[in-house]
């Protein structure tokens, strides 16, 4: 069985995000950028069931620029068997994503789509979704569990609000990572010399025959507002009225 | 319900067998108590907060940049966070080293037949500084380590490689290295550990007292250099010593400055029967042997106080810019960022030192020696005046144990001192300077 973890390049966790002064944008110049961590997560689950047995490939796969290159590096260091690049320089957003994601997973065939929950750049929390649409194929998302059924179907614990849901799907299926699903290993060192042995294969948009042109502008991005120090209420009804006419939260 | 960078912050706080993440906070030294003038560790923000740029990427291969990453992220998750904790309580992270062992830290520079990784020095540098900016004293016996697995794989035969390297190289076993004694440290030569041949067997009868060995105690295997023929260096010999073997002794553990993390005591050697099949080399090759493992490790310990100034200068870069005196951060006055151009003007120095020894003794020429003696003379001593300038820009809190500074100047001290002292260096260096003449 195959399994394509779609993984994404994003600024690294620990990074101070800085706004651009011009508000186009944060700062992306000099700023160290890694994996998604729930890439990670999705990329590991992967790698966890080929130890298994269960799959017999992992395919990482990863859109954009040439830089894309160094996060599939990375996947390829933590164990996955080869690598694909969808190089585009057009800015991507979730919809595009995931009509290029259809794209690969119809060539590649996989039983199982694996995808971090989301991303911290944008935390968007939508590509996992759409591809599962776009594919009519059915998703589990926020995984927190994975089990493995015999009737060519996965069992699937997901962290919602509520608690805890579990669902049952047939294969092939897509599955997006939550945190709790697993601890990604690190990649070791003979792994990253044999990474340099394994093939990242280079696609565009074009020859996946999808059409992809940004859905989204961004007029300005600003710091979120200065925290403001807190101030006592009188009353109820003074607290009331300061949630509804001056937080407008309620 | 706390964002996803938020989370993705404390999953790598909560890494394999450590405990819930308060605990981690509270051991990485960072205060949880505030007050509204002093900023407090996090608000200073310590090198944590990736932004560290050493200004190095472009002399990196991509290999040695996806070894770095490697590194850094070990350091981050698994030292970072403990480190002041293992310090307090004198705990050696036997497991953590381990850890590192799977990643194939162990035994950088050994064979791959024997579990090693087969890097290069320029590959080991670039690791060991990652790591030591997150823990010396973890780091520092690392290399140690390295340096003995090293010194087996090249002057061992190749039985003696396969029957004592795949137990290091994984750091299964643990490995010490055994020169100095109470009354040789800088005349290392005039050593007085004998190993005198047990009359009717090819056994050697190992008497004397090894002191100040990292590791001593804890280690498993110890390369002990000892005394088979006359006076001076060429009847010095080096062996293989397990823990366990009968007339081994330690000495009580060792109460430093810094290194706290790490043990360190003598080790007591009375008529410890050594087969001749833990000879490393020939009889009178020890002193050779143990130079050369020098050389590799005078690089390493420059690296690490490279590391360690990296990151003292990183945090103390943070705190100036939030500290405020005056009307001001203080990072605005010139004296401020004077001293800061200084620090990473010697911090690179250092680093662009290391990496020559490095190269110079990857590509085996006759000037290894003294560019490692070089490297580590320079390093050591300017590395420890960045940390201590760090400490100084802090002011009064850099001499409190809520923030790292101070245990990075107590563990880079030792580094002037150890594996050949600054002055020795020195003779090393004019030595090879003026040996024709």
């Amino acid at each position: 069985m195959k399994v394509l973890v779609a993984v994404k390049r994003v600024i690294d966790y620990a990074v101070k995000i800085r706004v651009k002064a011009d508000k186009t944008g944060v700062e992306m110049n000099n700023v160290k950028m890694s994996m998604n961590p729930f890439c990670e997560i999705a990329l590991e689950e992967a790698l966890r069931f080929r130890e298994a047995g269960k799959a017999s490939e992992v395919v990482v796969v990863s859109m954009g620029g040439p830089q894309c290159v160094e996060t599939l590096r990375t996947g390829l260091a933590m164990g996955a068997d080869r690598a694909i690049h969808v190089s585009t320089e057009i800015p991507l957003y979730p919809l595009a994503v995931a009509k290029l994601l259809r794209a690969v997973a119809a060539n590649e065939q996989p039983q199982i789509l694996l995808l971090g929950k989301q991303a911290i750049d944008d935390d968007a929390n939508q590509t996992g979704q759409m591809v599962a649409g776009l594919l009519k194929w059915p998703q589990a998302t926020f995984a927190s569990k994975v089990y493995f059924g015999d009737k060519n179907d996965v069992t699937v614990e997901r962290e919602v609000d509520g608690g805890l849901e579990t669902l049952r799907l047939q294969l092939p299926a897509v599955i997006t990572t939550d945190l709790r699903l697993n601890e990604p290993r690190y990649a070791t060192l003979p792994n990253i010399m044999k990474a340099k042995k394994k093939t990242i294969s280079k696609l565009t948009p074009e020859e996946l025959k999808v059409e992809i042109k940004p859905d989204f502008k961004i007029l300005e991005v600003v710091d979120p507002p200065k925290r403001k120090g807190g101030v006592m209420v009188g009353s109820v009804d003074e607290l009331v009225d300061k949630l509804k006419n001056e937080a407008h939260v309620i | 319900m706390i964002s996803s960078s938020a989370a993705a912050r404390l999953v790598r706080r909560i890494s394999l067998k450590r405990g819930s993440g308060a605990a981690c906070l509270s051991s990485c030294g960072i205060s949880t108590t505030t007050s509204s003038r002093v900023p407090s560790v996090e608000e200073a923000g310590t090198a944590q907060s990736g932004d560290s740029n050493d200004w190095n990427q472009h002399r990196l291969t991509e290999d040695q940049q996806s070894f770095q990453t490697l590194a850094s992220d070990f350091a981050r998750n698994e030292l970072i966070p403990f480190a002041a904790e293992w310090d307090e309580k004198k705990h050696f992270p036997v497991d953590v080293l381990r850890s590192a062992a799977n990643l194939g830290f162990g035994g950088i520079f050994c064979g791959h037949d024997v579990g090693g990784s087969g890097l290069t020095r320029a590959d080991g540098a670039i690791i060991f500084e990652a790591l030591a900016y997150g823990d010396i004293g973890t780091t520092a016996y690392l290399t140690i380590h390295n340096m003995c697995c090293s010194i087996i794989d090249r002057f061992g035969t190749e039985e003696q490689r396969q029957t004592w390297l795949p137990g290091l190289t994984c750091m299964d076993r643990l490995s010490s290295y055994c020169l100095t004694e109470p009354s040789s440290g800088s005349d290392a030569a005039s050593l007085r550990t004998t190993a005198r041949r047990d009359p009717g067997s090819t056994d050697y009868i190992l008497t004397g007292e090894k002191a100040f060995v990292s590791g001593g105690g804890s280690s498993d295997v110890y390369l002990v250099m000892a005394r088979t023929g006359a006076d001076g260096p060429k009847g010095i010999s080096c062996f293989i010593v397990e823990k366990d073997m009968p007339g081994v002794s330690f000495g009580r553990q060792e109460d430093k400055m810094g290194w706290r993390n790490q043990p360190t005591s003598a080790v007591i050697l009375e008529d410890v029967r050594v087969p001749e099949q833990n000879r490393i080399g020939a009889e009178g090759q020890g002193f050779n042997i143990a130079l050369t493992g020098l050389d590799g490790g005078r690089i390493n310990i420059g690296t690490c106080s490279v590391g360690g100034a990296q990151f003292c200068l990183d945090t103390a870069k943070e705190y100036v810019s939030t500290r405020k005196q005056f009307g001001k951060p203080i990072l605005h006055f010139q004296h401020t960022q004077f001293k800061l151009a200084d620090m990473m003007t010697s911090v690179v120095a250092s680093r662009l030192m290391v990496a020559n020894a490095a190269a110079a003794l990857d590509a085996k020429t006759p000037w290894a020696t003294p560019s490692a003696a070089m490297a580590k003379r320079f390093a050591t001593e300017t590395c420890f005046n960045v940390c201590s300038e760090a400490l100084q820009l802090h002011g009064g809190y850099g001499y409190l144990k809520d923030y790292p500074i101070e245990r990075y100047v107590r563990d880079l001290r030792v580094h002037m001192i150890l594996e050949g002292t600054n002055e020795v260096m020195r003779l090393v260096i004019s030595r090879h300077m003026t040996k024709k003449l």
